[in-house]
């Protein structure tokens, strides 16, 4: 039963299908990301970029479809939804740091009542994941004496420190001031360089060209094209894709 | 004018009454000690269940918090003591006394929890939920103490309101404050016993006021 870790892709997405009431957001969604894999999520809006995402840590319950993390079955019922979030790292557009802890608080949270580690312990952990994301000197600080760039980098950390298989990202630089994009990027960037196998919702085309190792481009609900970034974004051969890119060039 | 003041600033009586009031003041501040924690738990279930997924539960919870909001307290309390006993259910007066009051309270600790609660945007849920949180820790770590911190002022103006209610309390012959004042005024035909409570109440609750005048100022600002 148990397949090799080469083979078994970190993430794997199969007949996904999502509707809100009679609305189909989702129609038929096929993807399976390897590991260390960064892929790269385009698409108007409302083609259902976010939808897609926020079903792979069943914050959105998909109408039909199957989902597994490096094999393990994460839709459905039976399944420990809990453990497995734990695998599933997430960061939002709008951050969604706490507001009423520091920086530290926000990534120890999860650590010490889920993880159950102890105070000292949960701080190490955090302490190394506000190191990775440059913030050493911001950890007690609370989320409204930080810039949106490092709250962002907080909400990383926050999702680092469980040591996740996967990330999530969900336009994570869109709401933050152009100047403070790139502090967000390059931690992304070291990110990646480290091994983690990322998910990435985004309009940062550069960022896509130099880091992503696929781009999917997708609308309707449905992924309508998708290959390595150059050849996406470079030489796209569906119209939708082309006319969507267009806005980018112009 | 030195009959009013003979009339409502009589020391004497004042000195006279103080140990049956001081008395007095330790059953309100008992009925408090019950009813605020206990109501302030009920309003958070009932918060919580008017917004529920289930609809037969969020309905029943919209409807105890209107019937009990609506209700005077004071219909409330004596339909509990001098009215249950009709049915068989007869309650002592301090019994009687709590129950009414933790269903009125719940009613509005349950205002101000739901508003709270409603005050925390959806993604900090999100973000807990994302982080491997139960719905119930995601409740007690992130959407409480926000909701909590949210509405503070209204918490504690509702506490305010408690401690006023309890003077209620009195209509039952439960010894609180101003029934013990009551008792001495109607033994000394003075009405000072009364003065000494209201100062009595004041100096209760004006530190709580004054507080509350504080919250609302740096929520403001
Ligand atoms: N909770 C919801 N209830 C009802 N409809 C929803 C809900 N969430 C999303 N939708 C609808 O689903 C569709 C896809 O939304 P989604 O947020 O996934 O798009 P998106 O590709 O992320 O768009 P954007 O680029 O604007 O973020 C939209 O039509 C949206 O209105
Ligand atoms: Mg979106």
């Amino acid at each position: 039963m148990a397949r090799s870790p080469e083979t078994t892709p970190t993430l794997e997405v199969r007949a996904l299908h999502k509707a809100f009431g009679s609305e189909p957001v989702l129609r038929g969604i096929d993807l399976s990301v390897a590991r260390s894999e960064m892929v790269f999520v385009l698409g108007p809006s409302g083609s259902g970029k976010s939808t897609m995402l926020r079903c792979c840590n069943r914050l959105e319950e998909p109408t039909s479809g199957e989902i597994f993390i490096e094999g393990d079955r994460l839709t459905g019922p039976g399944v420990n939804l809990n453990a497995m979030r734990q695998r599933v790292g997430m960061v939002f557009q709008s951050f969604n740091l706490y507001p009423h802890l520091t920086a530290m608080g926000n990534v120890t949270l999860a650590l010490r009542r889920v993880q159950k580690k102890s105070r000292a312990e949960a701080e190490a952990i955090a302490a190394e994941a506000l190191d990775k994301v440059g913030l050493s000197d911001r950890a007690r600080h609370h989320p409204g004496q930080l810039s949106g760039g490092q709250q962002q980098r907080v909400a990383i950390a926050r999702a680092l420190a469980l040591k996740p298989t996967v990330m999530l990202f969900d336009e994570p630089t869109s709401a933050l001031d152009p100047e403070l994009v790139g502090d967000v990027l390059a931690v992304m960037r070291d990110v990646k360089a480290a091994g983690m196998t990322m998910l990435v919702v985004s309009h940062e085309m550069g960022f896509a060209r130099e880091a992503a190792d696929r781009v999917i481009f997708m609308d309707g609900g449905r992924i309508v094209e998708q290959g390595p970034p150059d050849q996406v974004l470079g030489a796209p051969t569906h119209d939708r894709t082309r006319a969507f890119l267009r806005r980018f060039h112009a | 004018m030195d009959a009013i003041l003979q009339q409502f600033f009589n020391w004497g009586v004042m000195a006279q009454a103080l140990p049956l009031l001081l008395k007095g003041l330790g059953m309100t501040l008992l009925i408090c000690a019950v009813v605020i924690p206990l109501g302030a738990l009920g309003g958070l279930l009932a918060a919580l269940a008017s917004t529920a997924q289930a609809r037969a539960l969020r309905w029943s919870a919209i409807a105890f918090v209107d019937l009990f909001r609506a209700l005077p307290p004071l219909v409330l309390l004596i339909f509990i003591y001098a009215g249950l006993p009709f049915a068989g259910l007869r309650l002592s007066p301090f019994a009687a006394v709590t129950i009414a009051f933790f269903l009125n309270n719940s009613a509005y600790f349950a205002e101000i929890f739901r508003a709270g609660l409603l005050s925390v945007p959806k993604g900090q849920a999100e973000a807990a939920l994302s982080t491997g949180l139960t719905p119930a820790q995601t409740l007690i770590w992130v959407r409480l103490p926000q909701a909590t911190r949210n509405v503070l002022p209204d918490l504690l103006s509702n506490v305010v309101e408690i401690v006023k209610l309890t003077s209620l309390a009195s209509v039952v012959s439960l010894g609180e404050m101003l029934h013990a004042a009551d008792l001495v005024r109607s033994v000394t035909y003075n009405a000072s016993p009364l003065i000494l409570a209201a100062g009595l109440y004041l100096l209760l609750l004006w530190p709580l006021v004054r507080l509350i005048g504080r919250f609302e100022r740096r929520i403001a600002g």
